[in-house]
């Protein structure tokens, strides 16, 4: 079939060499891998790799490549391929004889033309023959089917004659070279025929084409071995039933008899296996080739996972018969694929730990810096609260009438509560992180709740009821953190108030039987009661409070409900009493409840269990509404819990809400009136210290908004003392009064003590400060030598302060020299002190200090007295700057000095000196106008500087201005009572100043 | 001029921090008011005489205090130095510092005396380092050329 067709094809093929060199041909061709039965079970037998690797049906192959597709392509590829070859060396034979006929012809010819140039005595050989060479590039297959002909070469000679022309002996020779030549020629034929048949027996033992493809396959075979000896692949073909027809494998494991004919299925078992060969049927069905991975986990060969490719084969009709499979073993890929994924997962993770670890981090910093903030932010607050706080108590100390000792004592206790709530805001971390420590000291209940009821009152601003109703059996005096209740107190108190429009405000207090979350309480109360309550006490009834079990039922109810029910269930045997057999000895404990009870709005259910969170409210709109931080609940609910207590709430909306606090509390035995007052630090009030400590009802009627702003200070006082104007016309609480309990009537002698009084308490006060006192002892007079050199004091101290950086040290040393000389009742030294100075320094101004003070003067004499040299410094620098040049002393007793020895238009007296005080040296100088004589001073131990100059002038009011720090101890109606004219108060500023001297220099 | 006024704008800054921190007062400004040709240095001289007076007074607080019986009229006669001294130049924060310990002397609270003791040194040092760096601001202003801005 493949022969007859050469004649054909000859004319149509391209003349060309055949590449010889296999892995062209492979790699531009892929189709010659399917393998061809051709010489059967014997050309397999020629491979030199092992047979066993590849395990083949020939049969099945045989008719694969006959009725596939692929097979028949396969086929015809082949066959072309020999018939090119077989064309080519068909061609080329006919070549040769081509050739070869042709030399005959010539020969032939050429004998001709010699017979001819025998007739014709033609000269000259034409018959020039050129190599031909044939198949130049022939492929080594053919080699020795077609040697290359260039051996034979035919040379044509001229055939010389060496005889003379036409002579006989010329033509024998000639005729003789013939014969020779025509030997010759006749030789070469033969020869060339010899050949030729040679040529074509070779050609006829070479033809044969099953050799040759055998030859190609075979060639195909080893170089797919070749490829393949080591490559981890499994090759196959299944039929269309899936039973293997062919496969490869360079790890087999099994026989061929194993697997050919059989389907995946029946050969192994295990996971995977069905798995494949239902992919394997998918692409049988589909028609389309397809790859995936699987992993098999196979008796066989364990674990292991296959990328596999499946291909569909077609008959020449279109149909499936069958799939090429292609294995490849790719477990370490896989391995590898998944530890890259569980790896990048971890990296995942930790980074997600990272991040969330970071932002931890962060909120941490935040919650501590907002700590931070609140502390420093509550200190900052403390520090100028203690001045407000403190400068009150101080004021207290003073002369004050009863409206504003009421006043002050609201304005005192609602400062602490302030300080302390600042602490509290402090405390409330340490509760949260459980440093918090309890303080237990004795107070009075009932005074805590009229306490708070009239802070409460105090600030009221809108027209409420406030009532307290403690009963009978509360205890007088209990044991307790009062700090802490009255704060719970009065943060519920205040809570009430701001949501009660109208109505009435209370608490009730009374002796309840112990509750039962008593017994978990206690051993928390023990830890945070730091002293007074006994420890090893406490230790001692713990182990029996362990038994407690109802406590839980407790913790659910206890919001929605109050502690009726609990209390009235509770076992009726565990009163009061109960405490007292525990504690025999000095302690018994007591249970208080306490309702703080309102008319308010209420609270709706849904909020009910987050009222005690920290920053919630029960609604935004409350928020807006009422404000307030939302903070004070949950203080409330931290302290009393701390106590050991539990704090609870029950409410009807639109009708009121009740919170409830039970608490225990320490009762000493000795629980009379006995005890120290000064032990109730909160209760300050004496007035309601006084008052009878059993009464067990208050009440706190609205005050009447009229009388707030009445003022009772004189319309002096008002414009000259900030402080006082301060008081009178802050908030009068006359509704105290007026009530059945509150500041009674039982007015202090103090309080409505006329103005003298108020002076002789200054004056004790100075008598105290002042080391003065000295020169009430030794009223001795002077001689007149000392005097005049007093009046020069006030020149020596002003030339120093025209120098003030370099001598004020030894200024101020000289100073305080001589108040200590003074303390050593030598006033004569004084003197002698001040004499030094005199007599270094020519004082320019001492010849002013003559001057006739009857002129009228063009500039007023201004004399400072003051102490404070920074303050003399600035006082100085700006009465230059207003034109006024200034004489300053330093003490009363000075100026006194300096009145003596002139006369002054105006004095700015410091009221706080030492040696003596402004109000003295005030009064001292006052006595002069009005007496003419200077006996008064002279009383107080300064002696005359000139006696007659200043009598003999008519006495005029000489102005003195106090300069007051506004210390309590300088008010302003001291100094009125003292007879300064009129104040200003320190610091000095330029405007006060200006303006004050304008009063009296227009 | 460039850097007067970088000068002049850092001054302004640091002085009206010390406004706004409380260490100085209004009084504080009417001093610079005080300070005018004739008295070039005025409140530098004020401020200078301030720091020894207070250093001094200072340190016989705590001699008085350190005593076992403690004095405190006469404690309270140096608070009473040192608070009108400080109100004079405006020390704000040391004034008040003075008046807490006042109000503690007339206690004759030891604790509080102590307590405020440290406090108003620890004012006096802070207050002294800041002006001391307002006035070495003025100077660079006063060498570069610059005047010293008024607020």
């Amino acid at each position: 079939m493949v022969c007859n067709m050469e004649t054909d094809l000859i004319e149509d093929m391209d003349i060309e060499g055949l590449p010889s060199m296999w892995p062209e041909d492979i790699g531009s061709d892929k189709q010659f891998n399917v393998e061809r039965p051709g010489g059967g079970q014997d050309m397999l037998e020629e491979v030199t790799i092992p047979e066993d690797q590849t395990i083949v049906d020939f049969k099945r192959l045989l008719e694969l490549t006959n009725y596939t597709d692929k097979g028949s392509s396969q086929m015809a590829y082949l066959v072309k391929h020999w018939e090119y070859r077989q064309s080519n060396a068909v061609r080329l034979l006919r070549e040769e004889l081509d050739n070869l006929s042709r030399q005959r012809q010539e020969s032939e010819l050429k004998k001709l033309e010699i017979l001819e140039e025998h007739r014709f005595e033609e000269e000259g050989y034409g018959g020039d023959k050129r190599p031909i060479s044939i198949m130049d590039e022939l492929s080594d297959m053919w080699k020795d089917v077609c040697p290359r002909k260039n051996d034979v070469v035919f040379q044509s000679k001229r055939v010389e004659v060496d005889a003379e022309y036409d002579t006989v002996e010329y033509w024998k020779q000639r005729a003789l070279d013939l014969e020779k030549m025509l030997e010759a020629s006749g030789q070469r034929e033969q020869a060339l025929m010899e050949k030729l048949n040679e040529s074509v027996t070779n050609l006829e033992k070479q033809s044969s084409p099953v050799e040759e493809l055998s030859q190609i396959l075979k060639r195909a075979d080893n170089f797919l071995h070749f490829v393949l000896q080591n490559a981890p692949v499994v090759m196959g073909h299944q039929d269309k039933e899936l039973r293997y027809r062919f496969i490869y494998n360079h790890f087999p494991s099994l026989h061929e008899e194993d697997i050919l004919g059989k389907t995946d299925v029946e050969i192994f078992s295990g996971a995977g296996v069905k798995e494949s060969q239902d992919f394997k049927r998918e692409v049988l069905e589909k028609g389309l080739p397809a790859k995936r991975e699987i992993t098999f986990e196979t008796e066989l060969f364990g674990s292991k996972t296959f990328l596999i490719y499946v291909e569909p084969v077609f008959s020449k009709s279109g149909e499936t018969i069958g799939v090429n499979y292609m294995g490849m073993d790719v477990t370490d890929q896989v391995r590898k694929r998944e530890k890259m994924a569980k790896l990048r997962e971890e990296i995942a993770v930790q980074k997600a730990k990272e991040t969330e670890l970071n932002k931890t981090i962060h909120i941490t910093e935040e919650t501590m810096r907002a700590k931070q903030m609140l502390a420093t932010m509550s200190h900052e607050i403390r520090s100028p609260l203690t001045g407000v706080v403190s400068m009150a108590e101080i004021l207290s100390n003073t002369k004050l009438d009863r409206e504003q000792r009421q006043l002050l004592g609201v304005m005192i206790s609602s400062g602490d509560l302030v300080l302390q709530l600042i602490n509290d805001i402090l405390d409330l971390s340490k509760v949260e992180s459980g440093v918090m420590k309890l303080e237990a000291a004795k107070f009075r209940p009932r005074e805590v709740v009229k306490h708070v009821l009239q802070t409460a009152a105090a600030s009221l601003q809108k027209i409420l009821m406030l009532e307290g109703d403690i009963a009978d059996d509360v205890p007088i005096e209990v044991i307790g953190d009062v700090l802490r209740i009255r704060q719970i107190l009065t943060n519920l108190i205040s809570n009430a108030i701001k949501f009660t429009p109208e109505g009435k405000v209370g608490i009730k207090l009374y002796v309840v039987p112990e509750p039962p979350f008593a017994k978990e309480g206690l051993k928390q109360k023990s830890k945070a009661y730091q002293s007074a309550t006994d420890a090893v006490k406490e230790e001692k009834h713990q182990p029996k409070s362990q038994t407690a079990s109802d406590q839980n039922g407790f913790h659910d109810k206890k919001h929605g409900e109050g502690y009726q029910d609990h209390k009235h269930d509770d076992d009726p045997g565990t009163p009061v009493s109960h405490g007292n057999s525990m504690d025999e000895d000095l302690e018994a404990t007591v249970w208080i409840r306490c309702d703080v009870y309102d008319t308010g709005i209420g609270i709706p259910e849904n909020a009910l269990p987050t009222l005690f969170r920290k920053y919630m409210q029960v609604s935004a709109d409350h928020a807006r509404k009422y404000g307030g931080t939302g903070l004070g609940l949950a203080i409330c609910k931290q302290l009393v819990e701390l106590m050991g207590g539990r704090l609870t709430v029950t409410s009807k909306v639109h009708c009121g809400s009740t919170f409830t606090f039970i608490l225990p509390y320490q009762v000493s035995p000795i629980e009379e009136n006995s005890d120290d007052p000064d032990d109730l630090s909160d209760m300050a009030d004496q007035d309601s210290v006084t008052d009878d400590v059993t009464a067990g009802f208050f009440q706190f009627q609205p005050r009447t908004l009229g009388s707030l702003f009445s003022s009772n200070g004189t319309s002096r006082s008002k414009k000259l003392l900030p402080n006082s104007i301060g008081f009178a016309s802050a908030h009068k609480v006359n509704g105290f009064s007026e009530t059945s309990y509150s500041f009674p009537s039982n007015n202090r002698q103090k309080e409505t003590a006329p103005l003298e009084d108020a002076c002789s308490v200054a004056e004790v006060a100075e008598t105290l400060s002042e080391p003065e006192s000295s020169f009430s002892h030794s009223p001795e007079p002077e001689n007149e030598t000392e005097v005049s050199r007093g009046k020069q004091c006030h020149v020596e101290t002003t030339s120093w302060f025209q120098n003030p950086a370099t001598e004020s040290t030894s200024h101020s040393e000289a100073n305080r020299e001589m108040i200590q000389t003074s303390k050593t009742n030598e006033p004569q030294k004084i003197c002698e002190m001040q004499e030094k100075p005199d007599r270094i320094s020519q004082s320019p101004s001492s010849s002013s200090a003559e001057v006739p003070e009857t002129k009228p003067k063009p500039k007023p004499k201004i004399l400072l007295v003051e102490d404070n040299k920074i303050n003399v410094m600035v006082a100085k620098s700006m009465m230059k700057q207003l034109g006024h040049s200034i004489d300053v002393v330093n003490n009363g007793v000075e100026a006194v000095h300096a009145v003596q020895c002139q006369n002054y238009d105006l004095i700015l007296m410091d009221v706080c000196m030492p040696v003596m005080d402004g109000l003295k040296a005030t009064r001292l100088i006052r006595s002069f106008e009005d007496t003419g004589n200077w006996d008064a001073a002279a009383e107080a131990g300064i002696e005359q500087a000139m006696p007659s100059s200043g009598s003999s002038n008519h006495f005029k009011r000489i102005p003195i201005i106090a300069m007051t720090a506004n210390a309590l101890s300088e008010s302003a109606e001291e100094c009125f009572a003292n007879g300064m004219d009129s104040f200003v108060s320190k610091p000095v500023t330029f405007q006060k100043l200006k303006e004050c001297l304008e009063q009296y220099f227009p | 001029m460039d850097v007067v006024s970088q000068l002049q704008k850092q001054f302004i800054d640091f002085s009206s921090s010390l406004y706004r921190e409380g260490y100085v007062d209004d009084q504080f400004s009417q001093l610079h008011k005080l300070q005018d040709e004739s008295s070039p240095d005025f409140v530098v001289e004020v401020a200078s005489l301030f720091f020894d007076d207070a250093e001094k007074l200072i340190n016989s607080m705590a001699r008085a205090l350190e005593q076992p019986c403690v004095d405190f009229k006469q404690v309270d006669s140096h608070v009473h130095q040192l608070k009108g001294s400080s109100s004079s130049i405006g020390a704000l924060r040391v004034k008040n510092v003075c008046i807490a310990f006042r109000s503690f002397c007339d206690a004759q609270n030891r604790e509080g005396c102590m307590r405020c003791l440290q406090q108003v040194s620890h004012e006096y040092t802070m207050l002294k380092s800041k002006l001391q760096t307002l006035f070495r601001m003025e100077q660079q202003i006063l060498a570069a050329g610059g005047s010293v801005p008024l607020e």
